[in-house]
């Protein structure tokens, strides 16, 4: 299995990540490769993952969070990994939840969500953005006939034809990385599921609430969603489709 | 000859002219690709042929129901540049995105190339040991 950590300007908190990353799996009793993907960085970052022992995927420039994910599932598809899981390099994720991600994944789900729940550090949106996020969530629910309440996390675990999808075709427009890829997944009849997680608060850095740019978060959110819903849908080679009632579940 | 020389027909046949030489002399240099040099010479051509037989604005205005026969080629103009934007912001998301595949092909290929070089092995099925994780002393066995 494999963990991608796609990483912009991240020296600060990476090579914690790693090292946490690696002590979850080793505590979770996991075999894992750990790749890191530098989104061409102006700081540190490619030297700290380096040092770090991580395998780094050098991107020359930098292409946006979508072209970090698409790198990291076609590295893993290139070799056969049949497993990924990303995280994010900001250390919002905690690695020990992997292993929890990984058992719903063996339970029968293409994709497994890490899903941001109440806990320490939870993650309380109020106004336009909570609106834009039920929306997402609702929205998807739909499509992928399952329930999700938190559609804009990054923390996802992904099976071998997940992993063929993502390598192909992982969207690269705002919000590409996490609304834009499940509706891709679901409409080309994957199995998503969630798991709750509890988020911890950034290592570094604020995520913005002003109601401004809430308002144009659901904007382009709406946007977004709009036009993943009616984008040509996505080949799926390999295994016929598993729908979601022969799961059993 | 009074008609020529009181109007602009001189002017724009000059104009024309002109254009013609530079989008050859930009083909000839390679500076632009055949390809894109069609539209702009269809145009030429067009501005040519409205120079010769102004009647056919005339005509279009009538049958378009444009009451001023120049607010016509005013709106045809404006028309043509949007295509022409348009165009052009399609070609830079194609380009955008094959040098986006072509930057994600280059880290991938470096990572294997490392891996080859000097980096220990890794592949599905024998990943690192977390346990023991890579270090240089230690090389892969």
């Amino acid at each position: 299995m494999l963990v991608i950590i796609p990483a912009w300007n991240e020296e600060a908190t990476l090579a914690a990540v790693v090292e946490e990353t690696r002590a979850a799996l080793l505590a979770g009793n996991v075999l894992a490769d750990i790749l890191v993907v530098d989104d061409g960085s102006d700081d540190a970052t490619g030297g700290v993952a380096e040092a770090s022992g991580a395998l780094v995927a050098h991107l020359p420039v930098n292409l946006g969070v979508g072209a970090a994910m698409r790198t990291g599932y076609r590295y893993a598809q290139r070799l056969g990994y049949a497993v990924t899981v990303q995280v994010d390099a900001d250390g919002q994720h905690n690695p020990a939840d992997i292993p929890a991600l990984l058992r719903a994944l063996a339970e029968g789900a293409d994709i497994v969500i890490g899903a941001r729940v109440a806990g320490d550090g939870a993650f309380v949106a109020r106004g336009p953005r909570r609106w834009a996020m039920s929306l997402l969530s609702g929205t998807i629910s739909r499509i992928a006939h399952t329930r999700l309440t938190d559609t804009t996390s990054g923390f996802k675990a992904c099976g071998p034809r997940a992993i063929e999808l993502f390598a192909r075709s992982y969207p690269a427009e705002y919000l590409g990385d996490t609304v834009e890829s499940l509706v891709v997944a679901a409409r080309s009849h994957l199995v998503l599921r969630e798991v709750g997680v509890v988020m911890r608060p950034r290592a570094g850095g604020q995520p913005s609430h002003g109601p401004a740019r809430s308002a144009a978060f659901l904007g382009r959110a709406v946007l977004a969603l709009g036009l993943a819903l009616t984008r040509p849908r996505p080949e799926l080679r390999g295994e016929p489709y598993r729908r979601y009632e022969e799961l059993g579940a | 000859m009074n008609l020529l020389a009181q109007s602009g027909y001189p002017f724009a046949l000059v104009v024309s002219a002109l254009l013609l030489l530079a989008l050859f002399w930009l083909l000839r240099t390679q500076r632009l690709r055949e390809k894109y040099s069609v539209l702009w010479f269809a145009v030429i051509v067009g501005v040519v042929v409205l120079t010769f037989i102004p009647a056919i604005t005339g005509w279009l205005t009538a049958l378009a129901g444009v009451t001023t026969p120049i607010n016509l080629v005013f709106i045809l103009a404006f028309l043509v540049l949007l295509v022409v934007c348009i165009q052009l912001s399609i070609e830079i998301s194609t380009l955008e995105e094959s040098a986006r595949t072509v930057a994600e092909e280059v880290a991938l290929l470096r990572l294997e190339l490392e891996r080859r070089t000097g980096k220990p092995q890794s592949l599905p099925g024998q990943e690192t040991d977390v346990r023991q994780p890579h270090t240089d002393e230690s090389p892969a066995s």
